[in-house]
């Protein structure tokens, strides 16, 4: 029972098959969060992220391993799980047809509070979440932070000791983004568990405690942000060349000046490294000074794809026609970054 | 922010019986299902033009060239109308549960300590709730084109408690085709080709007896003529009184139920 104590959550060796193409979505994975604070689970799409933590919110059961919430059984005893659990985020949505106030009222009565309890409960979340003025519209007027709040509202309107957070600011604006943080910030202080599920290595690192790093349904890194981003560098270099054979030379060329070994995409050359402007201006004399002419340069902050490819040696691939199939109908919000390296299939694990 | 959670407070554990809280949860789901239909108002108008229109159409179009032996098309045709109207409606059920299956929002009713049966009651019930609302403007479209209650208006309560029963088992039957359609547009496709010869190869607007005699032979047999009969037996009586129409109807609305129930609540399971 100590672990219990400790852990708000704790995953065993979990394994989900999808039947339709016999997709793996998760192969054994396990995982831990101390109660109090943020764990973020973080994966390419496709990697079993949403996956696990419909096990763990009992809306699917696991082939086999096991999980417990608050000591509580996620199969065996899934209703006492699913009073101590919110579950908000991509897949979580919130009724278009209700206001606001309509919303977080039915979830009350869905979580067997009275009437009158639950509109007391739906006022104080309005307030909390700056929707007071917004509450009594109904949501299609709503913006796309203002969503994101309500359904993080709706999750919460039981007090839940332990929260998941499905990508919760995906397709959101920077300044929404913000706001969302700091409202999980402010719950964490409370004492909430969180476990995140995102794309974003900023947010993590915003975030979270300690970060498992998920793809093909296997953990493949844990640690804290610090941790891996120590194994990862922490700026990628962008390197765009006039031609393939001239981007061939200018890799083996600036090869020595990293740990990790350059990528090469058509035209393009990335090398991750430590401390980006020095490296970056060193790459600029090599390439000078053996007379390679540069089309582009540009510094950027390692991506998850640059995660990916540091920790795995292959890109991200996206969800597979079987597992989109099997998870067919369910709303998706893009989730492409800017520019082409996304992969094509930006539908997220099942 | 201080009011947002107290971690160690839990949701509170069912008091009471579970059947209480099973109802409770199909009512919240019932009332969240009416309240979002009257936030579309042009899709009621539309749900109720399209009866009036079929009322409209086949009173004063078609109406003058069929002719049925002792009773006027009008009282003849209205029954018929009721279960057609009630029957396309059940179309709402699926695409209804396609719906928030493709936004959603029944992934975060699983994830809620609520009954699992609730979600499909709660949209059987806000269906059958909109169906009474729209029997009762059929009538008064009816009347005002010339239908009269050939019994009594007991009678005809009882033949409207038929058609609504109908409607509600094919509804079990709908949901079953939403789970399984991948989004609202596609439920709505799906449902077409099922209700079609159901509704027009039936009694509910030409005798069965002017058909050819192999549709005549499904036509006979099929739910939607026996439940057609029977509310026109009750509500017209005269020449179009059968009474073993009316213990056929409602064998056919307790089969259906006893299929389509299991068959919509393993599907529900399925999706998960």
């Amino acid at each position: 029972m100590s672990n219990s104590a400790r852990f708000a959550v704790e995953a065993h060796d979990l394994v989900k098959v999808f039947p339709r193409g016999n997709v793996r979505a998760l192969d054994g994975v396990s995982l831990q969060v101390e109660a109090g604070t943020v764990l973020g689970l973080l994966g390419p799409n496709g990697a079993g992220k949403t996956t696990a933590v419909r096990i763990l919110c009992t809306i699917l059961g696991p082939d086999s391993g096991h999980a417990t919430i608050l000591g509580h059984d996620v199969a065996k005893e899934a209703d006492a799980v699913r009073r101590i659990i919110g579950l908000a985020g991509q897949n979580a949505a919130v009724d278009d047809n209700l206001t606001g106030r309509e919303n977080i009222r039915m979830v009350g009565r869905l979580t067997h509070m009275s009437w009158k309890a639950a509109a007391a409960r739906a006022d104080e979340l309005l307030r909390d979440f700056g929707l007071v003025d917004a509450g009594d519209r109904v949501l299609k007027t709503y913006s796309g932070g203002m969503r994101r709040r309500l359904d993080l509202a709706a999750a919460l309107v039981a007090r839940p000791p332990v929260l998941f957070l499905d990508e919760p600011t995906t397709g959101l604006d920077p300044q929404s983004r913000q706001d969302l943080w700091g409202v999980i910030e402010d719950l964490v202080s409370e004492g909430t568990t969180v476990l995140l599920t995102t794309q974003y290595l900023e947010e993590a690192d915003r975030l979270a405690r300690d970060i498992v790093v998920v793809d093909h349904g296997r953990v493949i890194a844990e640690g804290t942000p610090a941790q891996l981003k120590a194994r990862l560098g922490t700026s990628v270099i962008a390197i765009t060349l006039p031609n393939k054979d001239i981007a061939a030379r200018a890799a083996a060329l600036v090869a020595p000046l990293s740990d990790n070994p350059p990528l090469m995409d058509g035209v393009m050359v990335e090398l991750t490294v430590e401390d980006g402007p020095k490296v970056g201006a060193e790459v600029l004399r090599a390439l000078d000074a053996a007379q390679v002419p540069v089309a582009g340069l540009a510094l950027r902050e390692p991506s998850l794809d640059d995660v990916f490819l540091t920790l795995t040696g292959h890109k991200s691939e996206g969800e597979t026609d079987e597992e989109r199939a099997a998870r067919s109908g369910k709303r998706r919000e893009s989730k492409r970054r800017a520019g082409s390296r996304a992969d094509p299939d930006e539908m997220d694990a099942a | 922010m201080s009011t947002m959670t107290v971690p160690t407070a839990l949701a509170p554990a069912p008091s009471g019986s579970r059947l209480r809280w099973t109802l409770a949860d199909a009512a919240t789901l019932t009332w969240r299902n009416l309240k979002g239909l009257t936030r579309i108002p042009d899709a009621i108008f539309f749900a109720t033009l399209q009866p009036i229109m079929f009322v409209l159409l086949f009173r004063f179009v078609f109406g003058g060239a069929i002719t049925i032996p002792g009773v006027s098309y009008v009282d003849y045709l209205m029954p018929g109308i009721f279960v057609q109207t009630v029957a396309f409606g059940a179309v709402s059920t699926a695409v209804g549960l396609a719906d928030d299956l493709q936004k959603g929002l029944i992934e975060r009713f699983r994830a809620l300590p609520m009954a699992r049966s609730a979600v499909l009651a709660g949209r059987t019930t806000a269906d059958l709730v909109r169906n009474v609302f729209i029997v009762t403007l059929i009538t008064v479209v009816g009347y005002i084109v010339g239908f009269r209650i050939g019994t009594n208006f007991g009678l005809f309560l009882c033949g409207a408690l038929i058609v609504l029963i109908f409607a509600y088992s094919l509804g079990w039957g709908f949901a079953t085709v939403g789970l399984t359609a991948s989004n609202a547009e596609t439920a709505q496709v799906m449902a077409f080709p099922i209700l079609f010869p159901l509704t027009f190869a039936s009694s509910a607007f030409v005798p069965v007896s002017s058909m050819p005699g192999w549709l005549q032979a499904f036509a006979k047999h099929q739910p939607v003529t026996q439940v057609v009969d029977a509310a026109r037996s009750l509500m017209v009586g005269g020449v179009t009184h059968n009474t073993a129409s009316i213990y056929q109807a409602l064998a056919w609305c307790a089969g259906l139920l006893i299929v389509l129930v299991p068959l919509a609540v393993s599907k529900f399971r399925q999706v998960g």
